[in-house]
């Protein structure tokens, strides 16, 4: 493994007085592709928000590509999780993504021609290109959910946070969404929140459990605790290998 | 209405009414995306301590109203920005104290007699050259600052998270746009009226949503919109002798319905 992207040391987090995560330790490295599950309320949210320093940490420390995350957000691509919020909103395809392209400390943000050119090539990889000119509420809600993975590509992002991208998408867009990560992983260390824990487990490389405490598995394995946290219940695991297979040998 | 062109205070009606509805085409999108149509309701009611405050203290109005809004303004905006869930509660109590403060002050005051109906329904008519320079100038701000800030706007209005992630700072930005709400009270006061301003800071943009496929084609629509109420609410209301903001109003309002039916029908015809 090469050298760690992401760095939380005893991280705490509670919000009027009600511990929302405590004493969190993870490390991500550099191209990894990881899922994060946990049961509502668990904390998953929070934890990417911590990273994206939109939320100010209790104690501990949170390094992001060796910096404290508000200097660093800009390298982070963020796909947040409610994507039909301002459905009504008058704007383009084009210019969502182009938001993506803001940079901290830039006066005049008017969009550069490097910028469209980059929102362009988002828009390219995400097979979206085409409705660059569409309001985005004449979109489905897996366009949307594309558009907005642009957005967050657009900025040329080293890491990229997802927070339950196929929310609004079918199965079948969901499988294709994940083909997609794959590919993007080649280059990109990704973070993904997900309810899906089957789907899930088939792409990526490490598992994050979050229910206040964070667990980490190095493997994209299914162990009997990481069930019972997903769904609150004990689960019975079978399985036989195919089509994907989503448990160690047994 | 050519024959009403040559009373100087026509004219300066018109140019009066035209550039009030530049800015609530401007200021009214940025309002109506950011849903914040309340709050600068309560902008523009909490003015009405400024009057007071400006007759109480022999100020001329436009310092009353321009220092007060601005103040009760970043009040109600660092409010909402700490306590988002209560907000409404925090705008409606500055709403009232306002208005309840400045009909004191004039109580106080005594042996005044000003027309309070000019403020709270508007008085075009009455506009005097001098004013509209003060207008002229304060259009032409917020226009250069909108368009300065136009795509930092843009992402705070659409997704402010996110813009906060790419590095708009998202604070200064509202406070500033809460600002410049105060100041396109102060101008539009003397067009619709402080009680009647949020009819003209919604409605076009409301329709004109609809209809644009960008913020700032918004924005020139609705100012457009805004235009053609006001020349029509006035031409009606010097026809019809008509108190103008309320007739302005009307004109609007009978726009808005009417955009609603053709929405329907449209719906129904796509059906």
């Amino acid at each position: 493994m090469n050298k760690p992207i992401i760095e939380l040391k005893n991280v705490d987090f509670s919000y009027n007085h009600h511990a929302i995560l405590n004493d969190v330790n993870m490390t991500v490295y550099a191209n990894d592709f990881i899922a994060i599950i946990g049961p509502n309320g668990g904390g998953k949210t929070t934890l990417l928000k911590l990273m994206l320093g939109l939320l100010p940490a209790g104690h501990g420390s949170i390094r992001i590509i060796g910096e404290k995350p508000k200097k660093v957000s800009h390298r982070i691509g963020y796909v947040p999780q409610n994507v039909n919020a301002n459905k009504n909103f008058p704007i383009s395809v084009m210019d969502v993504v182009l938001m993506g392209c803001l940079k901290s400390g830039r006066l005049w943000t008017h969009p550069t021609k490097t910028d469209r050119i980059s929102a362009k090539e988002a828009l390219e990889k995400m097979e979206m290109l085409k409705h660059h000119k569409r309001r985005i509420g004449e979109l489905s809600g897996g366009q949307r959910q594309r558009v907005f993975i642009a957005r967050a590509l657009a900025g040329k992002p080293e890491i990229l946070f997802l927070d339950e991208p196929t929310a609004s998408v079918d199965t079948h867009g969901q499988t294709e969404l994940y083909s997609l990560l794959k590919e993007l992983n080649k280059h990109v260390t990704i973070l993904v929140v997900s309810h899906d824990l089957m789907v899930v487990s088939s792409y990526v490389k490490t598992v994050i459990c979050v229910n206040q405490c964070v667990h980490q598995h190095d493997a994209a394995e299914m162990t009997k605790e990481m069930l019972d946290m997903a769904y609150q219940c004990p689960v019975e695991l079978i399985a036989h290998g195919l089509p994907h297979r989503v448990l160690g040998d047994h | 209405m050519l024959e009403a062109l040559q009373f100087e205070f026509m004219r300066n009606a018109v140019m009066a009414a035209i550039m009030a509805s530049a800015i609530c085409g401007v200021i009214g999108t940025l309002v109506v995306v950011n849903r914040i149509v309340f709050l600068a309701g309560g902008i523009a009611h909490a003015a009405y301590g400024g009057i007071g405050l400006a007759f109480f203290l022999g100020l001329p109005y436009f310092v009353g109203i321009f220092g007060f809004s601005v103040i009760a303004a970043m009040i109600m905006a660092a409010i909402t920005l700490k306590e988002k869930n209560r907000a409404d509660t925090f705008i409606g109590v500055v709403w009232a104290v306002g208005m309840a403060l400045g009909v004191i002050l004039l109580d106080i005051k005594e042996g005044y007699n000003v027309d309070l109906m000019s403020y709270l329904f508007g008085s075009i008519l009455t506009v005097p050259s001098s004013e509209l320079y003060i207008m002229a100038g304060l259009s032409l701000f917020i226009v250069i600052i909108v368009g300065f800030y136009y795509h930092d706007f843009l992402a705070m209005s659409y997704d402010q998270e996110f813009a906060q992630l790419r590095g708009v700072s998202v604070k200064p930005l509202y406070f500033l746009l809460i600002g410049m709400i105060a100041l396109s009270v102060v101008m539009v006061i003397k067009v619709v009226g402080l009680i009647l301003i949020i009819a003209l800071l919604t409605i076009p943009p409301f329709i004109a949503e609809r209809y644009t496929n960008s913020l700032l084609q918004m924005m020139l629509f609705s100012g457009f919109l805004s235009i053609i109420f006001s020349l029509v609410g006035l031409w009606f209301s010097y026809k019809l002798n008509l108190t103008s903001g309320a007739t302005i109003i009307m004109v609007a309002a009978f726009a808005f319905f009417l955009s609603l039916l053709i929405d329907r029908i449209r719906r129904h015809a796509v059906k």
